[in-house]
């Protein structure tokens, strides 16, 4: 978490292209987010939100296209590199281990263990991350019952910012989140919309992909359209309408005469 | 995660300081939920083996003796061992169907080292050990290298070993145990002094253990147990240590055998619970996916799991052969496997994998021994055994599976 500068992107990507067989899932796209804003990803299905995302957390390799993060070019093959960067993803499907309680999961593949004389029996440093556990998620105002709770007794609500907070062990800059508040209720939606301002506030980049745009609306600062693995446009959250992302999602032409349009040259680029 | 009664140490999880209580989480009836969830199984199979013990008091008055607790103690030492093991490849949410054979077959290839090319004991015990080893390297790597649902692959452990172990063993088809060391395994019985001095360092290093992770949480500023609540399980734990004590001493003693077994239980349940690799065996079982992406090497702790429940299998095999100084074909054969995979399950260890203790293996193992060694007093015929036995297994199975239900009914995996 580090400071809240807007300005040079923390994460671009320019020019990523990737092809499955006869599929041309993304086209030439460019991407980009700051610290310390919520950048909307929106798309019909299919118009490659998943691809773009799954190159920038590193599980896919782009045919081409260039990695930038903090303005380096960097080479990200695996999603371990991505992770090292600094770019932490929470998938939809949230990747909890509902058997654990909330501070094995938020630590789970890195655990700490004591130092000391119980080093020699590798023992689990469980105080030292109970007490971090119970500190980050008091700096998110995430409620839980407990944080020695099993995961699995969690509302979906509460599971979502434990995912979410679980990206934020570790050093994370960016996160990327798939779909954060599908199959949420209205209240659960709203805690989760509020962990995600809160993000914003903290200073890291964040990617937000989602069907829901009220909900994009109500979060984001910019919203990225993506239609048919191509960039239809950027739009301001401010200078925008719902109506008009709908028009660049479908492609229809009703979108009002903003500044974002369809097509490849559309690099509308109403954000600088 | 860690269950009640029997597993020492962890303070009462405190609320965090951002804790309010959320409405959705049962009040009154959280504790009864959670005991129908299987959550506090220990605490069940505790109330379930008063009642057995209860039942065979009643029905026979040589049941509750000091020679017959001995006698239970030597019984389940072996079992409970291959349990261990057992438990965790269940924690896994996988099985071993080989674990009984296996044992039969290292203690074959122990005894044959040590009686028939003259090995001394502590190199022929690790001989079987190795052997078992080997064994688990070998079917976890088939496992994990091929997707085979680790039942199947196991299940053809099963016969295959069985032939390994007529082969071991040759034309004879039996291996008498004259080895002094070894006999001593099962034979050897801590009298006086000597076993209270044992409960004593049992105790003193529970309380060590409690003080210190006290000390710790008090020292990260997080809520730990008050002093009074440390010293009633200090005070339990003594009261059982010297209890038992108490009672095998006024008959042969503390069998070596019993302190072996539960020195694996208390070594085991510390890796399951306190370290690194334990966290991942739990976190591959609970969602495997989740673990990979945490990136925990997923195929590497499986493996590793294949290979300590084959040599835990090992080291039960050299327990029973010290126990009854012979390895012969039906080694390992008859319902060891049942018993040894039907322990932890009535214990609580779920077989969908990521819930579950290394304690159920001694606990269980205590249920299915005192069930079956008071049948035996009361010279039940095997038919009856058999079905009684294998009544219990089904119960335990389906509070497992109802437990599990019921967890998904209320939106939990």
């Amino acid at each position: 978490m580090t400071a809240t500068t807007n300005g040079e992107p923390l994460l671009a990507l320019h020019g990523v292209s990737k092809r499955f067989g006869a599929v041309q899932a993304l086209a030439g796209v460019d991407f980009d987010v700051r610290a310390g804003e919520v950048v909307g990803l929106v798309g019909d299905n299919g118009a490659g939100k998943s691809t773009l995302v799954k190159v920038m957390s590193g599980i896919y390799n782009a045919d081409e296209g260039e990695y930038r993060f903090e303005g380096e070019v960097h080479n990200v093959r695996a999603p371990s590199d991505a992770t090292a960067l600094g770019v932490a993803t929470v998938y939809q499907d949230l990747a909890l281990c509902d058997n654990l309680d909330v501070v094995a999961n938020l630590f789970v593949g890195r655990e700490e263990q004591s130092r000391g004389p119980a080093r020699l029996l590798r023992s689990l440093d469980e105080a030292s991350m109970e007490k971090q556990a119970a500190e980050l998620l008091q700096t998110l105002t995430v409620r839980l019952p407990s944080v020695r709770q099993e995961v699995g007794t969690l509302s979906g609500g509460q599971r979502q910012s434990v995912a979410i907070a679980r990206s934020l062990i570790g050093e994370a800059k960016v996160v990327l989140l798939d779909e954060p508040t599908a199959a949420l209720g209205v209240a659960q939606t709203e805690q989760v919309l509020a962990l995600i301002r809160r993000l914003r506030e903290q200073g890291l980049g964040v990617v937000v992909i989602s069907h829901n745009l009220a909900n994009v609306f109500d979060v984001v600062d910019r919203i990225f359209v993506l239609r048919l693995g191509r960039k239809a446009g950027v739009y301001e959250v401010s200078e925008t309408s719902q109506e008009e992302i709908v028009g660049a999602i479908t492609g229809a032409e009703f979108g009002r005469n903003g500044d974002g349009e369809r097509g490849e040259q559309a690099t509308g680029e109403a954000t600088r | 995660m860690s269950t009640a009664a029997a597993t020492p140490s962890e303070p009462t999880p405190p609320a965090t300081a951002a804790a309010t209580p959320d409405p959705e989480e049962g009040g009154r009836f959280a504790l009864f939920n959670r005991v129908a969830q299987g959550e506090l199984g220990s605490m069940r199979v505790l109330l379930g083996l008063i009642v057995i013990w209860t039942i065979f008091t009643v029905a026979n008055d040589r049941f509750l003796t000091s020679t017959n607790l001995v006698n239970l103690s030597l019984q389940i030492a072996a079992t409970g061992m291959i349990s261990i093991g057992v438990v965790l490849v269940l924690l896994l949410g996988e099985i071993d169907l080989s674990v009984a054979i296996v044992s039969g077959l290292c203690a074959a290839v122990m005894a044959v080292l040590c009686e028939q090319h003259g090995w001394p004991a502590i190199p022929g015990i690790l001989a079987g050990i190795a052997t078992g080893a080997a064994i688990g390297l070998f079917q976890g790597s088939v496992v994990t290298r091929f997707g085979i649902p680790s039942f199947v692959v196991t299940l053809a452990g099963l016969i295959g070993w069985q032939g390994a172990l007529l082969w071991v063993l040759g034309s004879t088809g039996t291996v008498n145990i004259t080895t002094p060391a070894i006999v001593d395994l099962a034979g050897t019985f801590f009298t006086g002094a000597t076993a209270w001095i044992i409960a004593a360092i049992v105790v003193a290093l529970f309380a060590v253990a409690s003080l210190d992770a006290r000390r710790r949480r008090l020292a990260a500023g997080l809520a730990a147990a008050t002093p009074l609540v440390v010293a009633i399980r200090v005070a339990a734990v003594a009261v059982v240590s010297f209890g038992v004590v108490a009672v095998l001493d006024q008959d042969r003693g503390l069998p070596l055998a019993l302190v072996i077994l539960i020195g694996f239980v208390v070594i085991f349940d510390y890796i399951v619970r306190r370290t690194r690799f334990g966290r991942h065996i739990l976190a591959v079982g609970g969602n495997e996916e989740a673990a990979r992406r945490a990136g925990i090497h997923v195929t590497r702790v499986r493996i590793m799991v294949f290979v300590l429940g084959s040599s835990l299998a090992a080291c039960g095999g050299i327990l029973f052969a010290s126990r009854l100084l012979a390895v012969n074909q039906s080694s390992g054969g008859s319902d060891l496997l049942l018993l040894a995979i039907a322990g932890p399950v009535i214990a609580g260890t779920s077989l969908f994998g990521g819930r579950g203790t290394v304690w159920s293996a001694l606990l269980g193992g205590l249920v299915i021994g005192s069930i079956s060694n008071g049948m035996d007093l009361l010279a039940l015929p095997s038919s009856t055994k058999y079905m009684v036995t294998g009544g219990v297994l089904l119960a335990a199975v389906v509070v497992d599976a109802a437990a599990r239900q019921r967890r998904m009914r209320s939106g939990r995996v």
